[in-house]
């Protein structure tokens, strides 16, 4: 005979639990008592002390304050610092802009630094075309920046500006000195087609010493003004056409050399010209010799 | 018969209910020792592979908590003071699950006494249709004629053992064979009832519930006797401390069991009353150098009888070891003989292999094998307990042998296979079920 539990020391003690012990090991050993005893009980009373304690105002105070000044030793770190800005792309004057409106006070923390409100800032710019900011190695904020081209001025209710290929302001301007290469075109909305212009100053190349400059005309078709305050009206379809047609016919018969106000080619059916005030008298005689009034 | 097969039933409901929540006590109450294994079913599986049999099932489980203590008020296997037996089995439930920290519900129970007695029964039916379908072994299950074994007593064990079909014997399951009468052998194990009402009461009174119940002399042969000895036919010896259960095996099935109402207890009494000590010390010499064949070197060994009873010439005496085997082997003789009186009624001797395990507490006595090659024949050997997972190695010895084999019947029951449905004429009100039978019979 083995006996597998303890032996006990006792001689004569009785092993046997009492019906009590023995039901009441038995309710211990259930299982969902042994859960909620060893799991849920130990549970809810670290949640309800850490609870409690975290329901105290001087306590929320004091972590409050911890975490802030944690935050702030680490804001204040040397390798989160930057120190200076990089502006690239950009000429002078520009830069000068963007620094002033930036704003940044330098050096400033990198946690502090919000790359997307610089970028937005840049990009809102007129004269930026697109910009790209980065924080470099060792604490340099670098902004590269895409000016935009200007290709034509535009003047409208008594100001100047410089447009780009887009037809976007790039910066107003006071006098045309030093822009004298740019061509210009002026009229309401004519900033809304900078590419037909564009195209239009690409195909009067052959006269474009003579050019003025293009006129919108009620926001929808240009007016070419040459130099002895000649006028090529174009239609407002197809301009470009148009415009090549009146320099063909230049060509072959010297149109605009002659003495006329205005080629209308509105209709590009029909070619009007309007004669200057010499030409009309000049022709009109010549009508007169026709019909015998007048004699010389 | 029917309402036979309706506890058989009932049973296995229960068992399976136990075994659906997973924990099941096993307690085997013995004349000496209670034991109580708690086993947790975890539904593992099954090692499938060439050559690996079914394992008797005992994959499935795992045995958690173990725990055994001295029996009390036991007497022959029944219960003889019950408040004693009772305590006894609170102090091994209670260390049991306090090694399985889990409380359990349900216990399966065996114990070694209550007479067991069998009955072989046979039974034979015209087959329904063309071949044997579920109904038909359900209805020659249920023409086997019960003998009458009196109001006193119940059946605890019924289970098929052969099927024969048309002269050919020897079936294990004649489900889907073609034929035309089919009968049945039946091996019905019937005990006191009023010894298993005594241990059920025992049992709720512990607050568990059953959820069966075995002899220990069968489960014994389950665990001690390998499977091949069960399938070729072979007998197993249990030698507890009152009883000494016996179990025949033929094809897997246990086809006779009997008890002899001696055991090593009864070696302890010879003991304490041939060298007037006290039983504790009598049991204690009988397990530290009892034997039972003597050699010339027995008597010089000798063996200190210590006394407390005031009288210094009776205190200190010594006794040789071979005085000491010639009071053990006369009982141990005489529980041997009695045992293959039993066997030669059962006509254990017309089966085909005569091989014989001796397992039990009483077995572990030096010489019995050779003591018992004599009586019982040269095919003797003894036996341990199937190893199984989780026994603690305190429990492996042959006393565990019904223990270990209560788990393996818990795990893999022999009437698991025949649990057939009752014959659709005992349900006349259910029509509808007969007639989709039918047609799916006829169809």
């Amino acid at each position: 005979m083995r006996t597998l539990t303890r032996p006990r020391r006792r001689y004569g003690h009785d092993p046997a639990p009492s019906r009590t012990a023995y039901r009441l090991t038995r309710f211990w050993l259930s299982p969902w008592l042994r859960w909620t005893v060893t799991t849920v009980l130990p549970v809810c009373a670290l949640t309800g002390a850490v609870g409690f304690w975290l329901m105290q105002p001087a306590q929320q105070q004091r972590i409050v304050a911890g975490a802030t000044q944690i935050r702030a030793s680490v804001e204040a770190r040397p390798e989160f610092q930057i120190r200076q800005m990089a502006i690239t792309g950009a000429s002078p004057v520009l830069a000068e802009t963007i620094r002033q409106r930036i704003g940044l006070d330098f050096p400033v923390s990198w946690f502090h630094l919000d790359t997307h409100e610089i970028h937005d800032t840049v990009a809102a710019l007129d004269a930026v075309a697109d910009a790209r900011v980065t924080v470099e190695l060792g604490g340099a904020l670098h902004i590269d920046v895409r000016e935009r081209e200007p290709v034509v001025l535009w003047r409208h209710d008594g100001a100047l500006e410089m447009l780009d290929a887009t037809g976007h302001r790039i910066a107003y301007i006071d006098r045309r000195d030093g822009l004298s290469f740019l061509p210009l075109v002026t009229g309401d909305g004519a900033d809304a087609a900078v590419p037909e212009a564009l195209a239009l100053f690409d195909a009067g190349k052959p006269i474009m010493k003579r050019v003025r400059a293009l006129m919108r005309q009620g926001a929808r078709r240009w007016d070419v003004v040459l130099d002895r305050g000649q006028v090529i009206e174009l239609p407002e379809t197809e301009p470009v056409s148009a415009l090549e047609r009146v320099l063909a016919m230049q060509d072959s018969t010297g149109l605009l050399t002659r003495d006329v106000a205005i080629v209308d080619i509105r209709d590009p059916a029909r070619l009007t010209v309007r004669l200057g005030p010499a030409a009309a008298e000049n022709l009109e005689t010549t009508r007169s010799f026709g019909k015998g009034i007048v004699s010389q | 018969m029917i309402e036979l097969f309706e506890i058989q039933r009932a049973m296995r409901q229960m068992r399976k209910a136990a075994m659906q929540r997973g924990v099941v006590a096993i307690l085997d109450i013995g004349t000496s020792k209670a034991t109580c294994l708690v086993l947790r079913f975890d539904g593992g599986e099954l090692p499938s592979g060439d050559g690996v049999g079914p394992m008797a099932g005992q994959s499935q489980f795992r045995i958690i908590g173990a725990a055994t203590t001295r029996a009390r008020g036991m007497r022959h296997g029944e219960i003889e003071v019950m408040a004693e037996t009772e305590r006894a089995v609170r102090t091994v439930v209670q260390a049991a699950q306090k090694m399985a920290q889990v409380r359990v519900d349900h216990a399966i129970v065996s114990f070694s006494g209550a007479g067991p007695r069998s009955y072989g029964l046979s039974g034979e039916i015209e087959v329904s249709g063309s071949e044997v379908s579920e109904s038909d072994i359900a209805a020659v299950l249920a023409s086997c004629e019960t003998p009458d074994i009196g109001t006193h007593r119940t059946v605890l064990h019924a289970q098929p053992v052969n099927f024969i079909l048309d002269h050919r014997s020897g079936l294990a399951d004649p489900r889907g064979q073609i034929g035309n009468r089919l009968a049945t052998d039946l091996h019905m194990l019937s005990v006191d009832r009023a010894a298993v009402q005594n241990i059920l009461h025992c049992i709720k009174r512990c607050d568990l519930e059953l959820a069966g119940l075995a002899s220990s002399a069968y489960v014994g042969g389950i665990s001690a006797l390998v499977e091949d000895e069960q399938k070729i036919g072979a007998a197993c010896i249990d030698l507890g401390a009152g009883t000494s259960g016996l179990s025949i095996f033929l094809r897997g099935h246990m086809i006779y069991a009997d008890t002899v109402r001696i055991g090593g207890h009864h070696v302890t009494q010879d003991i304490s009353k041939g060298l007037g000590i006290p039983l504790a010390l009598a049991e204690r010499i009988k397990t530290l150098h009892g034997g039972l064949v003597a050699t010339g070197r027995d008597d010089r060994d000798m063996i200190e009888l210590k006394g407390e009873t005031g009288d210094w010439e009776h205190d200190r005496r010594e006794i040789s070891r071979s005085e000491l085997i010639g009071i053990m082997r006369p009982r141990v003789e005489e529980i041997l003989e009695e045992v293959r009186g039993r066997l030669d009624a059962a006509g254990f001797d017309s089966l085909p292999s005569q091989k014989i395990v001796l397992t039990g507490g009483a077995s572990q006595v030096p010489g019995l094998a050779h003591l018992a090659t004599r009586i019982l024949g040269q095919q003797v050997r003894l036996g341990r307990p199937l190893r199984v997972q989780g026994l603690p190695q305190a429990a492996t010895g042959p006393a565990f042998s019904a223990a270990v084999g209560l788990c393996l019947f818990a795990a893999h029951p022999q009437d698991e296979c025949w649990d057939f449905n009752i014959e659709d004429h005992r349900y006349p009100a259910r029509s509808l079920r007969r007639a989709v039978r039918w047609f799916r019979e006829n169809w």
